[in-house]
Order: structure tokens, then C-alpha cells, then sequence
């Protein structure tokens, strides 16, 4: 899938949850920047899935600090 | 090593920065001490300096009512446990002093798993020296790399340890949302092996599972299912052998985790499975192998207190009286509970916060009366509660009197009006 296009579906998935506001490049993380705490992670984490029709396992998570690296694992993960 | 050249390897130490390893626990010290100062009692130092019986002590100077406790069926006076133990102590000494695979497995370790399999009706018992352990162990050993274990999100700590000791791909759902588990099953890789991991009662809030449903479903996908049964052994079922025996699928589940340190009243846990290789599990599971096995007087006793709870159905029936009385009462005297209606032994009673929580624990406890007070992270949605756990020998005076603590505490700390 085109980066672009997992990038456009995966900022409108994640407006809800950004509650702040906060402007999201690639480098955004979401702990510091986005703070998101655990439950948030779950939720945002199945919104994602569900869209994708994919699985982020909780080691996959663990790699994923950034906003971008989202993106990245997310167009891999579709392909697969 | 790497071939960094204008950094060296080693981090440069900052002076007087950073060092501490403890400086990541500053803020929950902080929050700790913040609750201290305002002067209550701490939640988390309780001393109990006499035991009186299964529903009575002295603690912290008081005679106290015992609503927080994990004995379920009452069995950790029972006269026969005691005895059995009393006669092991005196027989088979103090311990073992070695692991279950060595010079650890006395014939009573092995008349504890004899116990267990007539209990479940199963072919293979092993005895480990905690619940901890056990999931710890089975679950790390079973699922491997490429593996998936797929489990309900508000998981006992045991159950998500187990996951981070293994290597299999970990794959948490919403808490009992049988649509949540089923997406995950399809997606994942029909060849790869998978590990559905389930509770029989949620301790925190005290609501079960439905199990008829998610065993099926997990079935489906071909993964094998884990359930288990800490707090609803003795109880639960007809002949206490838990929710997947009131669900109708204790014969479809592969693995039942359970405990000695609840309804049995003493400490151990084990697994209890049907599969034909299940032995081999006893030279490969780790926290089974590296670790000593029970002493003599605890397989005892939980042998004989798993043989009397076979026979248990009027301490089973006093026992559900008593939860459903408590979970009236309190929904009456306008409480907000974790559940509905009575799922389990255990009642959870929903705080507005910490402060208030912590200020009600204590009115309770002034009363006379103890509860758990749980409280984030260990608890799901981030909710303070006060859990209550009944005991079958609690008579039903003593429940209306707990009522009236309740009453009063709740008025008094503004939690009711
Ligand atoms: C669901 C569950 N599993 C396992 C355990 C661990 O049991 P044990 O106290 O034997 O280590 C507990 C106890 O807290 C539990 O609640």
C-alpha cells in the first residue's frame, strides 16, 4: 500500500485521540508528545488494526516510538 | 563495540545527574507520601497480630472483621487441614530443600497432584510453588518464538509476566469483548500456533468470563485455551471446579491455572491439562525446575483441604447467599458496584478517586472492617476500588453487620448521601 495513503487513513484514525491539538509530523512520539498512556495505546492500537485489517502485536508496539515509525510498520504489515 | 569515533562507547558520566536508579520511582514516592501526610493510615502496612479465624483479627491494635481476604471456603482452620499438616511437619520436616525434579517431590507433593486430578477429573496435575509460578512457567514454556498468545487486556500480572519471560508475538484484546478476540484469531497466520489465554473471575471488578462462548470461538481458530481459575475454585461449579465447569467446557480447554492461596488456604498453584504430552512440561518448564518445591506441611494440608472442598456444596451455597446479600445491600444503600448482579465471591465497591478511596479504607477499617483498597495501575480504566471478597464462613449476621460499616463510612466520608 502507498505510503501516503496509510499516512492520510492513519492521521484522520488518530484525530479522536489527539485531544491537544499537537501538530503531527513523523517525529511526534506518542508517550511524550501525544501522552498517551496505556489504555489510549489499546484503543488507538485495535482503531488501527481494525482499518488495516492487520495485527500489532504487543513486541511490535515496543518498537514503535514515533509517529512515522507507525506509518512505516503499518504499510509493511498491509503488504504482508 | 561499535564504530562510533566521536562518541566512546561507554555513556560519559554526567556529575550528580541520573545516577540514582531509583530516581524512576520518584513520583509514585511522591503520591505515596503526599497520601500519608494528610494523615491516613497506610493502606499498604497493614500488620495483622492475631488471627482469630477466617473472618476475624486484630490488626493494627483492632478487632477487625476479614472482607479482604482470599479465603473463600474457609478452610485454613479447618481441624483435618491442620492436623495433616501438623502430622507432615512432624513426619517429613520443615522442607524440602530442593527443586521438584531433584530431592524435592515427596510422596505428599504427589498425593497433592493425586488430589488434584480427581478434583478436575484430569489426567495430569503439576504442583508448583506459587500461581505465579505456574503461569509464569506454562505459559513461557508453551508458546515460543512465531507463536501467539492471545489474552484478555485486564490479565493478572502473572499471566502478563508469563508473556514477557517467552518469545511468542503477544496479542492483548478489549476485556471480554468476544468480537475483539475473534478479529485478532482471524488475522492471525493460520499455520502459526496460538495460545488463547483466559480468566474464570476477574478478581478486580469479580465478573466472569463467558467462557462457552470465547472456548468455542477460540476452538474455531484451532488455538489451544488456557483458563484460569484462581478465584473461583471451591466455589464456582457444581463441584467447585470453576467457571468452565458452570460454562460447560472444562472439556475443551487444554490447561487450568489455579492456586492453593485462595479457597484451598495455604500457598502453591498448578496446571491441570488432559494432553498426552503434558509430563514433559515437568523437564522443561523453568519456574517449575529452578526453584524449591513446597514444604512437607503445605502439600499436606492442600491436599486434604482439596479433597474436603470436592465435598464443599453447603459452604458453596452459604457462600453465594452471602454474596448476593452484600451486593443487594450495598447497590441498595446506593454504592456503585463492579458488576450488576453477584458474579463471584467478590464485590467490588467503585470509588470517585483516590483520596476519597483511601478516606473510605480507613473509616472502614476504624469500624472495624477490612477491605482491599485497589487502586491504579493494577486496576482497569484507571478506577479506585474497594474490593470485597466473602468467605463461606462468614454467617449471616456478621454480613449484615458489615452492611452497617458500610453505611456508616459511606455517610461519613460523603461517598453516599
Ligand atoms: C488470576 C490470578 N492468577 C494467579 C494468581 C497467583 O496466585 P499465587 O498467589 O498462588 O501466586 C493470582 C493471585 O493473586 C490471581 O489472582
Amino acid at each position: 500500500m502507498d505510503r501516503a495513503e496509510v499516512d492520510s487513513r492513519i492521521r484522520s484514525l488518530i484525530e479522536p485521540f489527539n485531544k491537544k491539538g499537537v501538530t503531527i509530523t513523523d517525529d511526534t512520539t506518542f508517550a511524550g508528545d501525544l501522552e498517551f498512556d496505556s489504555l489510549t495505546v489499546m484503543d488507538f492500537v485495535a482503531a488501527i488494526e481494525d482499518e488495516f485489517d492487520i495485527i500489532i502485536s504487543m513486541n511490535q508496539q515496543a518498537e514503535i516510538e514515533k509517529y512515522g515509525q507507525l506509518v512505516d510498520a503499518v504499510c509493511k504489515l498491509a503488504d504482508d | 563495540m561499535s564504530e562510533g569515533i566521536s562518541q566512546p562507547d561507554q555513556p560519559e558520566p554526567h556529575p550528580g545527574e541520573g545516577k540514582d536508579l531509583f530516581s524512576k520511582f520518584d513520583s509514585l514516592i511522591g503520591q505515596r507520601q503526599a497520601l500519608l501526610d494528610s494523615g491516613l493510615e497506610d493502606p499498604f502496612n497493614l500488620v495483622m497480630e492475631k488471627v482469630l479465624s477466617p473472618t476475624r483479627a486484630i490488626c493494627n491494635g483492632r478487632e477487625t472483621i476479614l472482607l479482604g481476604t482470599y479465603n473463600y471456603m474457609g478452610m485454613t482452620f479447618d481441624p483435618e487441614v491442620v492436623a495433616a499438616g501438623q502430622k507432615a511437619l512432624a513426619d517429613f520436616g520443615s522442607g524440602t530443600t530442593g527443586s521438584r525434579v531433584l530431592n524435592g517431590t515427596y510422596q505428599g507433593h504427589r498425593e497433592c497432584e493425586d488430589a488434584l486430578r480427581e478434583f478436575y477429573g484430569m489426567d495430569h496435575a503439576m504442583v508448583f510453588s506459587t500461581g505465579y509460578q505456574a503461569n509464569l512457567g506454562i505459559i513461557s514454556t508453551i508458546a515460543g518464538k512465531g507463536d501467539y498468545v492471545v489474552l484478555d487486556i485486564d490479565s493478572h500480572a502473572s499471566i502478563w509476566d508469563g508473556c514477557a519471560l517467552g518469545n511468542a508475538e503477544i496479542v492483548p484484546f478489549k476485556h471480554n469483548d468476544m468480537e475483539a478476540m475473534e478479529k485478532r484469531l482471524r488475522r492471525i497466520p493460520e499455520e502459526a500456533g496460538k495460545l488463547v489465554v483466559l480468566e474464570g473471575v476477574y478478581s478486580m471488578l469479580g465478573d466472569i468470563a463467558p467462557l462457552k462462548e470465547m472456548v468455542a470461538v477460540a476452538k474455531k481458530y484451532g488455538a489451544m485455551v488456557l483458563v484460569d481459575e484462581a478465584h473461583s475454585m471451591g466455589f464456582i461449579g457444581e463441584n467447585g471446579r470453576g467457571v468452565v465447569e458452570t460454562a460447560g467446557v472444562i472439556d475443551d480447554v487444554d490447561f487450568i491455572i489455579g492456586t492453593f492461596s485462595k479457597s484451598v488456604g495455604t500457598v502453591g498453584g498448578f496446571c491441570v491439562s488432559n494432553h498426552p504430552k503434558f509430563e514433559i512440561m515437568r523437564l522443561v518448564c523453568r519456574p517449575y525446575v529452578f526453584t524449591a518445591s513446597l514444604p512437607p506441611s503445605v502439600v499436606a494440608t492442600a491436599a486434604t483441604s482439596i479433597r474436603k472442598l470436592m465435598h464443599g456444596s453447603n459452604k458453596r451455597a452459604h457462600l453465594w447467599e452471602n454474596s448476593r446479600t452484600l451486593h443487594a445491600g450495598l447497590k441498595e444503600l446506593g454504592f456503585q458496584l463492579g458488576t450488576d448482579t453477584p458474579e463471584s465471591a467478590i464485590i467490588a465497591v467503585i470509588m470517585p478517586d483516590l483520596e476519597r478511596g483511601a478516606a473510605m479504607w480507613e473509616a472502614l477499617l476504624k469500624e472495624g472492617l477490612y477491605v482491599n483498597l485497589a487502586r491504579p495501575p493494577a486496576t482497569p480504566a484507571n478506577m479506585t476500588l474497594l474490593r470485597c471478597s466473602l468467605c463461606a464462613e462468614h454467617s449471616s449476621e456478621q454480613v449484615e453487620t458489615i452492611l452497617d460499616m458500610f453505611e456508616r463510612a459511606g455517610k461519613a466520608t460523603g461517598i453516599i448521601g
